[in-house]
């Protein structure tokens, strides 16, 4: 049964019956509704516990603002958690529920916490659950538990969300009366607009207002003025479309709901999309909050904002109580006393602070209604627990601002509309940067300077009358297609009824005679239980800045972001602080101003797209033989080969010996790959590189590190003259993009006289290793018309030539330490090469090999992986490379070598690592300590970086770190691992195998 | 998020651009005749101006040049973008 709707009236439509649930039980509604306004229609009210005090909440607005009414919709992979009702539209089978309240929502256990709540002042975390403070974490999870956060699904959102980039000329945020006159205005000049709204249809404080606009109804008013937008090529229509982000040069984000309000899941459509707005110029008509009035128990359920009762009966035709009591200090509420009276409301009563004043148009129409008012009263207090039953009423005395205390009268009643009056929704024009004000008249912030291009027009300007709404949207919109170079056109203001009003007095609490800790809560932020007793006590202990107290008592860190309670608050801080509101100031506004999902912000960015995936051209030859692949940046590698049921430990086993014995082949195409060439080809590399490369003669081939400025290894490869001034170099997997990056730099901001063209090959050339005492034999088994024999294609050279009638490059260099060649070849051609490899090697059981026994095998030999031995802090002194290093040029780094950091004698140098028990592998990354403790501590004097088992020796090797360490050899340390395991080791050289490095000139 | 003017490409947003800090450090002519002091001084001193800060920017999602801004480091506007050893770049 919805009681509580009325028979005739509102936007609903009632030819189109719903079903929803709430917490399981079924309940009718009608399409049009918000879940709000449905759960009130049907008598519904308490629909949450507060977050500390567990106490019942109910209700209180129509809008963003929603504290209490945090709702999780619908059920496991698409369920929604912490919605607002008052924003949720209603569709055919929603499921609403509320994880709140144990054992129920109606009975709650940890109301208890209510009648203790001494014990729950401002900073009680901070102050309880300090010590140990290895405990938070089991302190988090029960306080969680208790504060009733909705539960986010466990399982993979199945729908999509996409993101839309858009430049507009105008972007009027907000399609109320203002919005919608600017937004025609803009668009009729000429300008391409975008105007948007949070809410299913434009119209704003219209949708519910009794005005008229050129002698017609506020509906049928913004029906016309959408319908001719919606008619405007240029213009675009958002509804639904939550402005929620203000960023710098005018860049602005959107979420647009798609599909939200058609149901749990709707397949084939986005769900939300993200829009990303570069707009010439911003105009801001977000409107206002009407704000609440704080005294004791204002928190009741059956307490509401006036101009959500006014909304409820007018747009949704809910009248949400039968006795009302209205309590206020402007004249807005006056308007929601003749909303209540027209929808039949059985008694009503309007308690207002300010004295009797007929000037005002809307008060002399209250009064010919014959409503009850009574001035220079306030209510005091609030009676029944779970809802509202009576007012305490008592006189108030305006010139000394306290409560007279004469005797109290009692109102009984069932719902309190209250208004504080209204504070402009700065939001975004100070996300912007822009300055607010306080303004004393209207009891307000109003947006000052903007530091962007925008402009606040309406009610989000303090305008809270139509005329003067109209009158500043044509101005902006005239004002906006003129700075978009379009000629501004000429509206006239719609003909509006201008109704006196009397001015606003400002109440930002009830002043008691007691102080408030010694009364019933009056509470300011509702979703964060932050009373007038917390502020006080805030101040007491010291804070008297207002971002402090945020921080202290929780004001405004709610979903709602403080939207209803913020003002409030402040102003009752600068009261106890005895300083005028301007100097207390507002909290940072920031984004977003209402929550956005994260499936909105990563949009089509997740699973595969999240990032690229860059394969080999030998890709699939990998996946033939079953390799399993492993992710090196952006890189899918080869991570080993398995014959059957090996394990990775047994592969690795198989291809590091047979590599050693016999033959192994390898992609090495992940390398970075640079043609250096230009006039000053030479000059530039010599200040790059840290060796004499003018020296080097052509089809040469040398190891070559490059440093940063500051000495530090930055990364390492191999550089071939290929000419004159043509130079290929080879760079790390991971350093491919960066390097590139940074000689490009050089180039063009330091060296612009140089004439150096690098090219990126990365992509356009493969590389296969082939490895091992055998490789030779079998390039000679193919058709290659290259020499191999070691006399004339000696170590470290390079030869260019046909393999198969394929043009190659092969560059006899070894990161194995074995005799091996590695043949360059373009791309389309690699996957032939490598399968004509395999197929002659067959007679030497060639094996490939992935990552791991690449690794494996050049630690055998010690050769460090830059970025996995070296971390930016490694000079290659430290590394044992004192001979790379040139004294007869200067190149990048070279003076920081000297800097007295780089000649400190207990410097981490490069080591090897044996463990005492031959047996143990070391995990990378543990500390290494000297034997001697201090205090009974270790001291960590370096640490492990690479640590393989070495199949050709027998034994786990390691590299490492260590203070002083090459003059450490032969002494004996202890590995602390992370779950603290000590392996003894002893330090040796980093070269474990073919120590005199013979085998690669073989 | 900015909105800059690559001097090739024209405007784009800041996405498309990496930062390459401070502009105009000029690397020494001869660093091994510096003291520890002058070397840490180009090394890694860096002006650090609440106001106005001429500074290398890098269009690497687009024609990959490198570029000199003015921006305002309070306001955030970038009063004009140009061409490394382009005739702005001499005048200051």
């Amino acid at each position: 049964m919805q009681t509580n709707r009325l028979p005739t009236g509102g936007r609903i439509d009632r030819q189109q019956p719903l079903k929803f649930t709430f917490n399981g039980k079924s309940y009718d509604a009608y399409h049009g509704d918000t879940l709000a306004s449905a759960l009130l229609a049907n008598g519904i009210n308490l629909v949450g516990r507060s977050f500390k005090y567990h106490r019942p909440r109910g209700i209180i607005s129509s809008g963003a603002e929603e504290p209490n009414a945090i709702i999780q919709i619908g059920r496991g992979a698409t369920s929604e958690p912490n919605q607002k009702a008052t924003q949720i539209e209603l569709y055919d089978g929603l499921q609403a529920e509320v994880d709140k309240g144990w054992p129920s929502l109606s009975f709650d256990i940890a109301i208890i916490n209510d009648w203790f709540s001494r014990l729950f002042s401002a900073g009680f975390y901070y102050k309880t659950f300090m010590y140990p403070a290895n405990f938070w974490n089991i302190y988090e999870s029960f306080i969680r538990k208790a504060s009733g956060i909705g539960k986010a699904p466990t399982e993979k959102d199945p729908d999509t969300y996409s993101h839309h980039n858009i430049h507009c000329d105008v972007l009027v945020v907000g399609a109320g009366p203002s919005g919608l006159m600017a937004a025609k205005t803009a668009a009729e000049s000429g300008a391409r607009v975008i105007i948007a709204d949070e809410q299913n249809e434009f119209g704003g404080s219209l949708l519910f207002s009794k005005e008229l606009i050129d002698g017609k109804s506020c509906q049928k008013w913004a029906a016309e003025q959408t319908a001719a937008l919606n008619g405007c090529r240029e213009v675009t229509c958002l509804p639904r479309s939550t402005v929620f982000g203000y960023y710098d040069y005018n860049f602005l984000t959107i979420l647009e709901r798609c599909t939200n309000h058609l149901g749990e899941r709707v397949s084939g459509r986005d769900r939300q999309r993200l829009w990303r707005v570069r707009a010439k110029k911003v105009i801001l008509a977000q409107g206002a909050f009407e704000r609440p009035l704080v005294f004791c128990n204002n928190d009741r359920p059956g307490i509401m904002l006036a101009s959500a009762v006014s909304n409820y009966i007018n747009r949704y035709s809910v009248l949400p109580g039968k006795r009302a009591v209205i309590f206020t200090n402007n004249d807005s509420a006056y308007q929601t006393a003749l909303d209540l009276s027209a929808a039949g409301v059985e008694a009503l009563t309007i308690i207002d602070c300010r004295a009797e004043n007929l000037s005002s148009d809307l008060v002399k129409k209250v009064n010919a209604a014959g409503i009850d008012i009574r001035y220079k009263s306030l209510i005091t207090n609030v009676k029944g627990s779970s809802y509202v039953k009576a007012v305490e009423v008592a006189m108030f005395d305006e010139t000394e601002n306290i409560v007279i205390n004469s005797e109290k009268s009692l109102i009984f009643c069932d719902l309190i509309a209250v208004s504080g009056g209204w504070s402009s929704s700065i939001h975004l024009h100070s996300q912007a940067g822009g300055s607010s004000i306080w303004d004393e008249k209207r009891c307000c912030f109003i947006p000052g300077d903007s530091k962007q291009e925008n402009i606040s027009i309406g009610a989000c300007n303090g305008a809270w009358n139509l005329n003067d709404c109209f009158s500043e949207a044509i101005k902006a919109g005239q004002s906006s297609a003129d700075y978009c170079g379009f000629l501004p056109i000429t509206i006239n203001n719609p003909e509006t009824e201008s109704l006196n009003t009397n001015p606003i007095h400002p109440l930002w609490r009830v002043p008691y005679r007691k102080a408030p800790e010694h009364l019933p809560k009056q509470f300011v932020d509702y979703q964060n239980d932050t009373s007038v007793a917390d502020i006080h006590l805030a101040v007491r202990e010291g804070f008297n800045n207002i971002e402090h107290v945020k921080r202290y008592t929780a004001l405004g860190f709610g979903t709602d972001q403080g939207k209803l309670g913020n003002i409030n608050g402040m102003a009752i801080l600068a009261e106890k602080l005895d300083k005028p509101i301007s100097e207390v100031g507002t909290t940072t506004f920031r984004p977003a101003y209402t929550p956005v999902s994260f499936g909105a912000c990563a949009g089509e960015d997740i699973g595969s797209l999240y990032d690229p995936v860059r394969k080999t051209a030998l890709h699939d030859c990998h996946i033939e033989r079953g390799s399993p692949f492993e992710l090196v940046g952006q890189w899918l590698r080869p991570w080993y080969f398995p014959n059957s049921n090996e394990t990775l430990d047994q592969a690795v086993h198989r291809e590091c010996l047979a590599s050693r014995s016999s033959v192994g082949l390898m992609d090495a195409s992940t390398l970075g790959k640079i043609d250096v060439r230009g006039p000053d080809a030479l000059r530039f590399l010599e200040k790059i590189y840290t060796h004499n490369i003018a020296s080097m003669d052509i089809n040469k081939c040398a190891y070559g590190i490059m440093l940063g400025e500051d000495g530090m290894i930055k990364d390492d490869g191999v550089i071939t003259r290929l000419g004159p001034q043509h130079f290929y170099l080879t760079t790390t997997t991971g350093g491919a993009a960066s390097v590139f990056s940074w000689l490009e730099q050089w180039l063009q901001t330091e060296w612009t006289d140089l004439k150096v063209y690098l090219t990126s090959m990365t992509d356009q050339l493969s590389s296969i290793a082939v490895v091992g005492p055998n490789s030779r034999k079998v390039i000679e088994k193919l058709d290659c018309d290259i020499d191999l024999a070691s006399k004339s294609f000696p170590f470290m050279t390079m030869k260019s030539g046909l393999l198969m009638g394929i043009p190659i490059q092969i560059f006899r260099v070894s990161f194995s330490g074995e005799l091996a060649y590695e043949i360059n070849v373009d791309s389309n051609q690699a996957s032939q090469i490598w399968e004509f490899l395999m197929e002659v090697g067959e007679e030497f059981n060639i094996v490939p090999y992935g990552t791991e026994s690449m690794h494996v095998l050049r630690a055998e030999k010690g050769f460090i992986i830059v970025g996995q031995d070296t971390d930016g802090s490694v000079t290659p002194l430290d590394l044992g490379m004192g001979w790379l290093l040139s004294n007869k040029k200067d190149f990048l780094g070279k003076r920081s070598l000297s800097r007295s950091d780089c000649q400190r004698k207990d410097r981490k140098q490069l080591v090897g690592l044996l463990t005492l028990d031959t047996k143990t592998i070391i995990p990378e990354g543990a500390q290494l300590a000297s034997l001697e403790t201090v205090n009974g501590s270790y001291v960590s004097y370096g640490h492990v970086t690479s640590s393989y088992f070495s199949p050709i020796l027998g034994h786990p090797i390691a590299l490492g770190l260590f203070q002083n360490g090459h003059s450490s050899h032969g002494r004996e340390v202890v590995a602390i691992t992370s779950d603290d395991k000590k392996i003894a080791a002893k330090i040796t050289s980093p070269v474990f195998y073919d120590q005199k490095g013979e085998r690669q000139n073989a | 998020m900015f909105f800059l003017e690559c001097p090739w490409c024209g405007e784009r947003d800041e996405s498309e651009f990496s930062y390459g800090g401070e502009a105009n450090i000029v690397r020494p002519a001869t660093p091994d005749t510096l003291t520890d002091k002058e070397w840490a001084n180009y090394l890694f001193m860096r002006k650090n101006p609440r106001g106005d800060h001429v500074e290398q920017w890098n269009h690497s999602q687009g024609c990959r040049r490198w570029f000199i801004a003015e921006r305002n480091t309070v306001t955030y506007k970038i009063s004009k973008t140009y061409r490394i050893g382009s005739n702005q770049d001499k005048k200051d």
